[in-house]
C-alpha cells in the first residue's frame, strides 16, 4: 500500500512490492484454516498465537476434537495481539456461531467484546487463562490449570525428596505474566514454611532456553559452590538451566536437583535421562474438556465458573522413555 | 555536517572515550563490589570467569551489532535482524537435522538466504524509498513468520557436532564463538579502513545529496549494506541457536535488534547517519551484556532491571553529547561558552 503512492518508481519493483506483500499475507494467515465439514455446530475458536510447542499442542487438541465430534470449527490465530483476537470474536459473532472458544491473550480489556457475545446469546468457553472483568456471567466457564496448585506441588515434591534442606535457584517467567507470578507464589509459599529450605538468587529467564541459559551462568558464577536445586518456571528455562550446570562442570540431577513446569517432550526426555528430577504438568490437551463444556451448555447444564485441568506430576518413578517418546507436543 | 571529507578513524576516534569510559565506571564498580568478577580459572582446558562468559554471551550481539552501525552509518536501521537471527538458525539446523545436508553447505544456504532478505530490504529502501524502519519492520514480521513455517514452529533442536562447535566449541581454552565474533569485527574494520568503503556509508548518511553529485552509487552501496546486515545477523542466529543446542523460531533473537541500536548508539553512532565507530559499538555490545551480568548476579529484581539498564544508557548518551558536556563544564571555565561544538 506504501508502495502504491511513490510516483517515480519503476514498475518491476512495484510489482515486485506488492508480490512481497502478497507473500507477507499468505505467510501471516497461512497458519488459519481447518475445520470439518460435518454437520452439526459451529464453534469459533480464537487462539492467542502460535509462539510455543504448548499453544501448538492445545490449537491441535481443539482441532483434533473438533474433528471426531463433526463440529464445523472456525478457526483465528490472532498472532500474539490482543486487537486481532478481539476481532476474531467479533466475526464469529457476526457469523451466528452457536458458541466460542476463547485462549484470551492478557486478563483484561475483555469486558464489552464478550458483552457482546452474552447478549448475542453465544457462550464463551474460555481455555488456559482467566479473565479480569466487571461481571462474570459473560462467559461460561473457564478450563484452565491452577498455577499457584503447580509451583505448590513441585515445592512440596522438592520438601519430600530433599528432606527439607535446599539451597534454591529460582528462573522466574516473564515478569508480570500470570504463571510466573502464581508458580512463584506457589512454589514459594511451601518453601517458606521450611527453614532448611532457601531460596538464595531468583531471576527471570523470560520462559526461554537462550535467556534461562544466561541467567544461569551468571547465578552459577556467584552461587555454583551452594546451590543444590533449580526450579524453573517452565521447560524451556530449566532445559538452558541443564546445558549452564553442565558447562560449569556440575552433573544436572546429580549434583543439582532440576524442577520445571510443563511438562513438554524434551523436559521428559531429559528426566528419563536422569538430567531432570521433577516434571510438573501444565495440560495443554483441551480439546475434549472444552467441547464437552460446549455440549453442556448447549444442553442447558450449568457449569462451575473454573473447571481446574488435572494436572500430575512426573518423576523417575512413574515415568519411563517409551512415555516420553510418545508425549505428543 | 561537514566533516565528510575525513576518514573515520576506526580506534582512535574520540567518541570511543565515552562508552569506554562508561564501561571503565562499570568494571570499577564490580572491582568494588565483586572482586571476583575478574577470576579468570582454567577447567578441563577451559577458560571460565565472569568475563570470558559475558563475552561469550555477547558473541550474538557482536555481529548483530557491526552490521547494524554501517546500516545507522547510511541514515537507516534495521530491525529486521532478530527474525532474520531466527530465519538462519532454524534453517541451517533444519537442513541438517531433516534433510541430513553437510553443516556447511546448510550454513552457507541460511547465509545465502538472509543475505537475500537483506538485500530485498537494501531494494525498498534504495529503489522504493521506503522508509528504512518500515522496510526492515515488514521483515522483522515477515522473518520471524517464516521461521516459524520453516519449523511449524516447533524448536528444531541440533545434534551435529560440528555445528554445535559455532557455540560450545573451544580453541586454546578460547571460547570459538568469541574468536569468531571477534575476527570477523577486526576484518569488517580492516576492510573499511583499507578500502574506500567506509568513506563512501559516511558520505551517504551524512549528505545523500552531496554524496550523489559526487558521483556516489548511493542504492548499489545501501543493497550492499542491508545485504551485509542479514549475513551478521545470520551468523548470529547460526552462533545462537548452536549455544542453546536448538533453534527456536519464536524466541531467537527476539528484541536483539533494540540491543543492537543501543549498542551502536553508546557506541557514539548517532541514528542520524555520518560518522561511525565500529569499536565504539563493540565497547557498546559488552557495555550492554556486562550490565545485564552485573544485575543479574547482583540479584536486582527481574523487574526492574530495565531500570538501570535505560540510566546507564541515557548517562553514556549525555557524555557523549558535546552541548551536555559544555553546559556541565561552563560554570567551571573562565570565558563563558560562547558555542557548543556542533
Amino acid at each position: 500500500m506504501i508502495m502504491k503512492t511513490i510516483p517515480s518508481t519503476p514498475l518491476i519493483l512495484k510489482r515486485a512490492g506488492l508480490g512481497l506483500l502478497a507473500l507477507c499475507a499468505a505467510v501471516l494467515t497461512g497458519c488459519g484454516g481447518g475445520g470439518g465439514e460435518g454437520a452439526g455446530l459451529t464453534v469459533g475458536f480464537a487462539q492467542a498465537g502460535a509462539e510455543s510447542a504448548w499453544r501448538r499442542a492445545e490449537t491441535a487438541s481443539i482441532k483434533d476434537e473438533a474433528g471426531k465430534r463433526g463440529v464445523n470449527l472456525r478457526f483465528s490465530d490472532a498472532q500474539g495481539k490482543q486487537e486481532n483476537q478481539i476481532a476474531a470474536v467479533r466475526d464469529f459473532i457476526a457469523q451466528g456461531v452457536d458458541a466460542i472458544i476463547l485462549a484470551p491473550i492478557v486478563e483484561t480489556g475483555w469486558d464489552d467484546v464478550l458483552g457482546e457475545a452474552k447478549d448475542a446469546g453465544i457462550p464463551v468457553v474460555l481455555v488456559d487463562r482467566g479473565v479480569d472483568v466487571g461481571d462474570d456471567s459473560i462467559y461460561a466457564t473457564l478450563i484452565a490449570s491452577d498455577f499457584v496448585a503447580e509451583g505448590k506441588m513441585a515445592g512440596e515434591w522438592l520438601f519430600k525428596k530433599s528432606g527439607g534442606k535446599a539451597r534454591i535457584i529460582e528462573l522466574e517467567g516473564t515478569p508480570g505474566a500470570a504463571p510466573a507470578i502464581d508458580r512463584k507464589k506457589g512454589f514459594d509459599d511451601v518453601i517458606g514454611q521450611h527453614a532448611g529450605m532457601e531460596i538464595i538468587a531468583s531471576q527471570s529467564g523470560d520462559f526461554n532456553i537462550e535467556k534461562g541459559k544466561e541467567v544461569m551462568e551468571a547465578l552459577l558464577a556467584k552461587h555454583a559452590g551452594e546451590v543444590t536445586v533449580v526450579y524453573a518456571h517452565n521447560d524451556d528455562m530449566a532445559l538452558g538451566a541443564i546445558q549452564a550446570l553442565e558447562a560449569a562442570g556440575k552433573k544436572p540431577g546429580e549434583e543439582v536437583i532440576v524442577i520445571s513446569i510443563d511438562g513438554g517432550k524434551a523436559a521428559l526426555t531429559a528426566l528419563v535421562e536422569g538430567k531432570m528430577n521433577c516434571v510438573v504438568e501444565c495440560l495443554p490437551l483441551l480439546g475434549p474438556n472444552a467441547f464437552d463444556a460446549v455440549e453442556t451448555i448447549r444442553a442447558g447444564g450449568t457449569l462451575p465458573k473454573w473447571q481446574k485441568v488435572d494436572d500430575q506430576l512426573f518423576d523417575a518413578d512413574n515415568t519411563d522413555a517409551a512415555f516420553a517418546e510418545n508425549r505428543p507436543y | 555536517m561537514g566533516n565528510s571529507s575525513r576518514k573515520p578513524s576506526l580506534f582512535l576516534h574520540s567518541s570511543v572515550l565515552w562508552p569506554a569510559l562508561g564501561m571503565a565506571l562499570l568494571l570499577l564498580f564490580n572491582l568494588i563490589y565483586d572482586p571476583d568478577f575478574f577470576r579468570i580459572g582454567m577447567r578441563d582446558g577451559r577458560l571460565y570467569g565472569d568475563i570470558v562468559s559475558i563475552l561469550l554471551q555477547a558473541s550474538k550481539l557482536i555481529p548483530v551489532v557491526v552490521g547494524m552501525t554501517l546500516v545507522i552509518a547510511t541514515g537507516g536501521v534495521d530491525l529486521s535482524v532478530g527474525s532474520v537471527m531466527a530465519v538462519a538458525g532454524t534453517l541451517a539446523a533444519m537442513l541438517v537435522a531433516s534433510a541430513s545436508m553437510p553443516v556447511a553447505a546448510a550454513i552457507l544456504i541460511a547465509v545465502l538466504v538472509v543475505m537475500l532478505i537483506g538485500s530485498v530490504s537494501g531494494v525498498l529502501v534504495a529503489y522504493v524509498r521506503v522508509q528504512p524502519i518500515v522496510a526492515t519492520l515488514i521483515f522483522m514480521v515477515l522473518g520471524r513468520g517464516m521461521a516459524m513455517r520453516l519449523t511449524k514452529g516447533m524448536g528444531v533442536p541440533i545434534e551435529n557436532e560440528a555445528f554445535l562447535f559455532l557455540g560450545g566449541g573451544y580453541v586454546l581454552g578460547i571460547p570459538f564463538a568469541v574468536i569468531l565474533v571477534f575476527a570477523f569485527a577486526a576484518a569488517v574494520a580492516v576492510f573499511l579502513h583499507k578500502t574506500a568503503a567506509g568513506l563512501l556509508i559516511s558520505a551517504v548518511g551524512d549528505n545523500a545529496s552531496a554524496s550523489r553529485l559526487c558521483g556516489i552509487r548511493q542504492a548499489r552501496l545501501k543493497i550492499g549494506i542491508y545485504a551485509f546486515s542479514g549475513v551478521c545477523a545470520g551468523i548470529a542466529g547460526l552462533i545462537a541457536a548452536a549455544r542453546v543446542q536448538s533453534a527456536e523460531p519464536a524466541r531467537m533473537g527476539e528484541l536483539l535488534e533494540l540491543d543492537a541500536i543501543f549498542a551502536v548508539v553508546v557506541g557514539g553512532t548517532a541514528l542520524t547517519g555520518g560518522r561511525f565507530s565500529l569499536a565504539g559499538s563493540l565497547i557498546g555490545a559488552i557495555l550492554i551484556q556486562t550490565l545485564v551480568w552485573t544485575m543479574q548476579k547482583l540479584g536486582v529484581p527481574s523487574d526492574v532491571t530495565p531500570v538501570p539498564k535505560a540510566l546507564v544508557i541515557l548517562l553514556v548518551c549525555l557524555l557523549q553529547s558535546p552541548r551536555f558536556r559544555a553546559q556541565l563544564t561552563a560554570p567551571f571555565r573562565r570565558n563563558p561558552v560562547m558555542k557548543a561544538p556542533a
